[in-house]
């Protein structure tokens, strides 16, 4: 081990922030794409410096971008998302019916058996994978025949955002749509199910538990345990055990369950973290006092953690893709603020550190172990 | 015909490029051609002026030359005299909505 490096996307350009594996002392890059929306960068687990990027413009649209050499040089690959047939309309805020379009890839993941597999999920929600580096992409369309019709955008759009790869099986995908819930497919994306058994949406849908609709904000998997998965819904956090059949409660004493991330220590399949969010309405912290919470026991028993945050006049929002973990022993944990703030912490999440205080707004943040 | 086209900061730093380009356009020189023409020279611009399948303008995108707001005109209509000589640039605008 050598070092981390920390991928940032922000609202007006990415950033790479780089450490020894101390992670006392950050370099942090000049910006990459300046001006453009970097709504997500994550690099490749069998080649460290191969780099994919979602770079996004209201006016210029879709930019995708690879590095194939850490992030150092970036080249412009395919932004042809094009979906499989008529994708017809789903629900839009009111209810009514609304057209399917594209407008943004929201999140990338990187194949565990082949530098030039990646998958992205875009919004309006839909899974795509490239088998040639990102030069092409082609949907999996049978996500959208799970009662697509039904589902409907969140505050952010109706994104595919959150997307998981067991490790030790390809075939197995879980990914969760913004408000449409989660998904499993376990047979490489072919087919699908709604895997939302256990979630209540009592003010958000008209049955509480319906088959789909449901606000996952994202979903966190420990490697090792890959039927283990951690949820932030919207409101309620959740975990299952056995690959999203039935999901559970862990919310416990968390002073809101309302965020946006959550992730799994990497030394620690049980060991959890949130960023609690006062409500949907207001997007910022309780009491004005950035806590992330930890849970040592996979839920329900959640301690504060605070040395190094701000205790008060704190008014940011931690967005979904915008938290991550390394590899190392102790872990280290990650997140970037809408005010521009990443912070860091080398021992697990008992303390922190600003690496850089003044980006602008964070979108996402991935960290590489090197 | 050599045309001159102004790109928008965005597009300049996408395309590795200066404020203007020239472009040698075959006629009729049109926005259609212009903008292939602009796209075979430059492919990381594909979509991001018009939609790669209908190549419909995209929303937040305008053209302008000679003074005048070209924008909603036919794609196959012909640009003017003063653009197809290259005496006038043809500018691809992102559209006004900042503060």
């Amino acid at each position: 081990m050598s070092g981390v490096r920390l991928l940032v996307g922000t609202k007006k350009g990415a950033f790479i922030l780089t450490s020894d594996e101390r992670r006392q002392q950050w370099d942090v890059s000049e910006p990459h794409f300046p001006g453009f929306e970097m709504y997500h960068l994550k690099g490749s687990p069998v080649d460290p410096n191969r780099i994919y990027a979602s770079q996004t413009s209201s006016w210029f649209g879709q930019v995708m971008q690879r590095s194939d050499d850490g992030g150092k040089t970036w080249e412009v690959i395919g932004n042809e998302f094009n979906y499989v047939g008529d994708p017809g309309t789903h629900q839009w805020y009111d209810g009514t019916q609304h057209p399917w379009q594209f407008s943004r890839v929201w999140h990338l993941e990187p194949s565990y058996q082949d530098r030039d597999t990646v998958y992205a999920g875009v919004e309006d929600a839909a899974l795509f994978k490239s088998t040639d580096g990102g030069q092409t992409w082609t949907e999996l369309p049978g996500l959208r025949e799970v009662s697509g019709p039904m589902w409907q955008p969140g505050a952010g759009g109706m994104c595919l955002h959150t997307i998981l790869l067991d490790p030790a099986n390809p075939d197995r995908i879980i990914v969760a749509i913004s408000a449409a819930g989660a998904f499993r497919s376990d047979d490489g994306g072919e087919t699908w199910r709604a895997i939302c058994h256990g979630l209540k949406s009592e003010w958000e849908l008209p049955d509480p538990v319906a088959e789909v609709g449901h606000c996952v904000h994202n979903l966190a998997m420990h490697p090792s345990k890959p039927d283990t998965i951690f949820m932030q819904k919207h409101w309620d956090v959740m975990r299952t055990d056995n690959g999203g059949e039935l999901w559970t409660e862990i919310s416990g004493n968390l002073p809101s369950d309302f965020g946006f991330p959550i992730v799994v220590n990497s030394n620690d399949p049980e060991t959890v973290y949130v960023v609690p969010i006062l409500s949907d309405h207001y997007h910022y912290p309780p009491e004005g006092k950035l806590r992330v919470y930890r849970s040592r026991t996979g839920g329900n028993e959640w301690e504060a953690l605070t040395e190094g945050l701000p205790q008060e006049n704190c008014y940011v929002n931690i967005l979904r893709d915008a938290m991550a973990v390394d590899a190392l022993d102790s872990c280290g944990v990650y997140f970037g603020t809408t005010g521009g703030q990443v912070y860091a912490s080398s021992d697990s999440g008992d303390t922190w550190n600003a690496i850089v205080r003044d980006l602008p707004g964070v979108l996402s943040v991935e960290v590489q172990t090197l | 015909m050599t045309v001159r086209v102004v790109l928008p900061g965005h597009l300049r730093t996408l395309a590795k490029t200066g404020k203007e380009v020239e472009l040698d356009v075959a006629a009729p020189v049109t926005q259609r051609n212009v903008l292939d023409a602009l796209e075979a020279s430059y492919p990381m611009l594909k979509g991001t002026i018009r939609d790669h399948a209908t190549k419909q303008r995209r929303p937040l995108v305008r053209f302008f030359a000679c003074q005048k707001d070209l924008s909603h005109e036919s794609p196959d209509a012909l640009l003017p005299d003063e653009v197809a000589s290259g005496k006038e640039a043809y500018f691809v605008v992102g559209a006004m909505a900042g503060g």
